[in-house]
């Protein structure tokens, strides 16, 4: 009897989604209740509204919750030398308080999760990324036998503040000489007798921070950014609107851009690096790196495809929309990833994945738009940008500029 | 400038192969070995004083080609040797004598089935024979000559006719146990017959898999299947690779243990270009050939940081752990095994392919036998250069023993196997305890510390259709060269796999020759 489950015990415990150590501030706050989930932590699409949140982002500030982000301390004295055999950029040239963007590759080249790369000490690196990698890092780490790998998802609470007047609250919060700190920097604040840390990084192209620290100080953090952010208009934000932000600045998004290779069934509809517009990620002077051998052969005969950022007349969204070589559809030449009118950049925007010979010629997307539940089909000749939508002098401007 | 064209990792029988063909073209080549002498397993040691035995006691595979290209005769090994029979070894002298084309001691029934048994092996054994010297074709993208190879294969097989081709693919991964039921009756026959389909592997009676596969790789030999003994001994085999190599310029350096290849890193990536020796001596190559077995080569040698990351975990999860051990017993005198007129034969000791099962059955949960299971030969009797006269050399291979046993290799473990097996013995050849002078146990684990080969075992790696053809060791390894430019395989780990065959030498030879 006594393995019997008391009466109250959830059936489910256990499947339910967790609580991210700033859900009780955030739960108050979504108005919509409109929840998803992420890496089975419960997540909120939005709060109160996707479009008022995206214009937080991009007038104001807003906070994102980035606790479900999956964070890995690889440390050691090997800890340089196995993410830099992992991942396709040179590590051993990441200081000490910097952060990096990379990718990393199966052997073949193609892109397992992308992700940052966070130097906290000499021999002490944190790695972020969207899902679940740990199992990777253990099969990167065999023959190096000085790295030990943490998973620190539960031991940290990030959470990320972006949109120009980001800096303005961090000050009001009382960060001190933070005005020093460029884009990929860290630095460490005191805060209620633990670490802050700081770093200058996020995913919306905009002014912006994220901010981590001990959970135990999680919701006094939220409280005091709050507080201090009350007059620049901070308001959380959810998934929608981040993928808005991101969008304009024209990065990728897992399952959007990205379908992780080793999570991929079909042949080759994982991507390479060079396939997502991501060859500068890609460092041959690095003796060995992961995908080398099958990257390089890559490079030489060219991706099959290429992700292009397109400019598309009207503003019908052409989300899902097939490419076509010529208006009468000729030759199928790709498909859009992702797509959204752009309120920032007043443009009907797209991210596709474009057959790299076809760009050579006209890209013309086949568009399926609904008026009142009736659906309509139009053609549009798309054009080819080559600078990412939105990025504006202020995400990089050091000092930045200070809201009062 | 390189010190030389090619270093060979290790002088056994592969690597030893390996060298004479490269050096005949002209290359200079530069072995290795770090034990004091070559041979690898198949190396003649003394044992006891005046008593002499190599762990590989006798030859059923060993390549004609081989011996005829690198002129080995000329160098003394005289492969003429006759083929002993394989004896079902009963205690109470019933015993079935099986040779090449007929059973003595075997029912009528079996007796007929016999012969029907030996011509299908023997016709799939010729189908699948040229395979065995040839690098199988990678998986992807072919060359023409590539696509050749499967198209030989698949017309050998077809070649067969219609029939024999569908039983061969109907047998090919059957368990042993079920090949044996459809000929044969006699459990003590079956249980003899299953041993060449099982031995060395991590295989029972009733697995599926590789063991028919097993099978036809040992029916390769002038023989085809039966052993035999070398006049010369198998040190007569060794000597005459060792003989070959250096006639045709290679140079062999015994105890020279290789600490790792050294790894040359630019822009260009990287490259295997040389070694460095356990004493600190550093000697360059334009290519490394390594006859270490798989796991040694990249994971101890070259380390798992200067491969990719998939190809190191594949390796990494090779199956490596042998299964079996080595006893070799001095002899005072010659024993007498009742109703044996001949004991110039290869004795198998299992009563029934359960015997065999049930011993696998407990080395699978990390422990050995009761009932041990082994082959027995007196080597001494053919090759009178390994005992003093009148004494003798019993040479033993007891199957399903771990290496990785549970609570380790201790000296309690040791003992205990140890009697079992020599009350196994005892039971089988009276008077057999009396005679033993000195007795030598090598256990899996003492045969990887001793020869250094990852679990002690004889393939190097699991021959089993996962890791066979073009999938041995794996796949972007399985033709020889490595992902890591400049280094190649030629040793059992390697297609076609262990025993002293010297395919794994000669393929490699030949794809760096290319």
């Amino acid at each position: 009897m006594t393995n019997e489950p008391a009466m109250s015990a959830d059936p489910f415990q256990g499947e339910r989604p967790r609580h991210t150590h700033f859900h009780e501030r955030q739960a108050a706050l979504n108005v919509r209740e409109a929840w998803s989930a992420w890496n089975g932590f419960r997540f909120a699409d939005y709060y109160y509204d996707p479009e008022y949140e995206y214009f937080c982002i991009r007038n104001f500030c807003g906070t994102y919750d980035i606790c479900p982000m999956q964070k890995y301390y690889i440390s050691g004295p090997d800890a340089a030398a196995m993410l830099d055999r992992m991942v396709t950029r040179d590590i051993k040239k990441l200081n000490v308080n910097r952060v990096t963007y990379c990718v990393w590759c199966t052997d073949e080249g193609r892109i397992v999760d992308d992700g940052t790369i966070f130097r906290i000490s000499e021999d002490t690196y944190m790695l972020t990324c969207g899902s679940p990698s740990v199992s990777w890092l253990r099969k990167s780490a065999i023959g190096f036998d000085d790295v030990t790998i943490t998973d620190m998802t539960d031991e940290i609470a990030g959470l990320s503040l972006q949109g120009p007047t980001s800096y303005s609250t961090l000050k009001a919060m009382g960060l001190e000489g933070l005005e020093t700190l460029k884009p990929f920097g860290i630095m460490r604040f005191p805060f209620n007798g633990v670490e802050l840390m700081v770093s200058r990084t996020g995913f919306t192209g905009d002014l912006g921070y994220e901010l981590w620290i001990d959970p135990s100080q999680a919701l006094a953090m939220w409280d005091a950014l709050y507080a201090a952010g009350k007059d620049f208009g901070i308001h959380p934000y959810g998934e929608t609107a981040t993928d808005m932000a991101r969008l304009e600045a024209g990065f990728i998004m897992p399952d959007m851009e990205l379908s992780e290779s080793l999570k991929t069934i079909h042949f080759e509809h994982d991507q390479s690096p060079f396939e997502l517009n991501l060859g500068w990620l890609v460092d041959f002077k690095k003796p060995h790196f992961n995908g080398r051998r099958a990257l390089l052969e890559e490079r030489e005969r060219g991706p099959k495809w290429t992700l292009v950022k397109l400019d598309i007349p009207g503003n019908k969204v052409a989300e899902g929309a097939i490419m076509y070589d010529t208006e009468d559809c000729d030759n199928e030449i790709g498909y859009v990833t992702s797509a959204m009118w752009s309120p920032s950049v007043k443009a009907n925007i797209a991210l596709a994945m474009i057959k790299t010979p076809a760009l050579k010629g006209d890209i013309w997307a086949e568009i399926y738009y609904q008026k009142e539940l009736r659906y309509y089909r139009k053609m549009a000749l798309c054009e080819v940008k080559d600078k990412p939508f939105w990025m504006p002098a202020r995400t990089r401007q050091t000092p930045p500029e200070v809201y009062s | 400038m390189s010190n030389y064209d090619t270093i060979v990792i290790g002088a056994g029988h592969n690597g030893l192969i390996c060298a004479a063909y490269l050096a005949k073209k002209g290359q200079r080549v530069l072995v290795l070995e770090a034990a004091p002498a070559a041979g690898g397993l198949a190396m003649t040691r003394e044992f006891h004083p005046g008593f002499k035995a190599s762990v590989a006691h006798s030859l059923n595979q060993f390549s004609g080609k081989i011996a005829a290209d690198l002129n080995l005769k000329a160098h003394g090994f005289d492969s003429s040797g006759q083929a002993m029979p394989t004896v079902a070894l009963d205690p109470d002298g019933k015993h079935i004598s099986i040779s090449d084309d007929a059973l003595q001691g075997a029912g009528e029934d079996d007796a007929a089935s016999y012969v029907k048994y030996r011509k299908a092996m023997k016709t799939f054994a010729r189908a699948l024979e040229p395979f065995w010297a040839k690098t199988m074709p990678g998986v992807g993208n072919n060359s023409l000559g590539e696509l050749m190879t499967f198209g030989q294969l698949g017309l050998r097989l077809r070649m067969m006719g219609k029939e024999d081709m569908l039983e061969f693919l109907r047998v090919a991964t059957l368990p042993m146990r079920d090949l044996m039921d459809e000929y044969f009756s006699d459990k003590r026959l079956q249980a003899a017959l299953s041993w060449d389909g099982l031995v060395g592997a991590k295989l029972a009676p009733r697995s599926p898999n590789s063991a028919v596969f097993g099978l036809l790789y040992r029916m390769i030999g002038e023989h085809q299947g039966m052993h035999s003994i070398p006049a010369s001994g198998i040190s007569g085999l060794v000597n005459a690779l060792q003989g070959a190599a250096t006639a045709a310029g290679a140079e062999v350096r015994f105890d020279a243990p290789v600490k790792r290849v050294v790894v040359d890193a630019d822009e260009n990536g990287l490259r295997a270009s040389g070694v460095e020796l356990v004493g600190g001596e550093t000697v360059t190559a334009s290519r490394v050939v390594s006859s270490a077995d798989p796991q040694t080569t990249f994971l101890k040698l070259v380390g798992a940081r200067h491969l990719e990351i998939e190809f190191a975990n594949r390796i990494q999860r090779l199956r490596c752990e042998g299964y079996v051990a080595k006893l070799h017993l001095a002899l005072k005198g010659a024993p007498n095994i009742p109703g044996l007129s001949d004991a110039n034969a290869r004795m198998i000791i299992a009563d029934q392919p359960d015997a065999l099962e049930f011993a696998f059955d407990d080395a699978k949960y990390g422990g050995y036998s009761q009932n041990p299971v082994m082959e027995v030969l007196l080597p001494s009797l053919t090759d009178s250069s390994l005992a003093p006269a009148g004494q003798h050399v019993l040479s033993a291979n007891i199957m399903y023993v771990p290496a990785n046993l549970k609570g380790g290799w201790t000296d309690e473990a040791r003992a205990d196997l140890s009697r079992r097996v020599m009350d196994t013995l005892e039971a089988h050849i009276p008077g057999l305890a009396d005679l033993v002078v000195h007795a030598e146990l090598l256990t899996p684990a003492d045969l990887e510390s001793q020869f250094r080969v990852t679990g002690g075992h004889w393939h190097h790696t699991e021959f089993a259709v996962d890791q066979m053809l073009m999938m041995r060791p794996t796949y972007e390894a399985g033709q020889y060269a490595t992902p890591l430019p400049g280094l190649y395989l030629c040793g059992a780990g390697s297609h076609p796999g262990g025993g002293l065959m010297g395919g794994p030498g000669h393929n490699a030879a030949h794809e760096i020759l290319k």
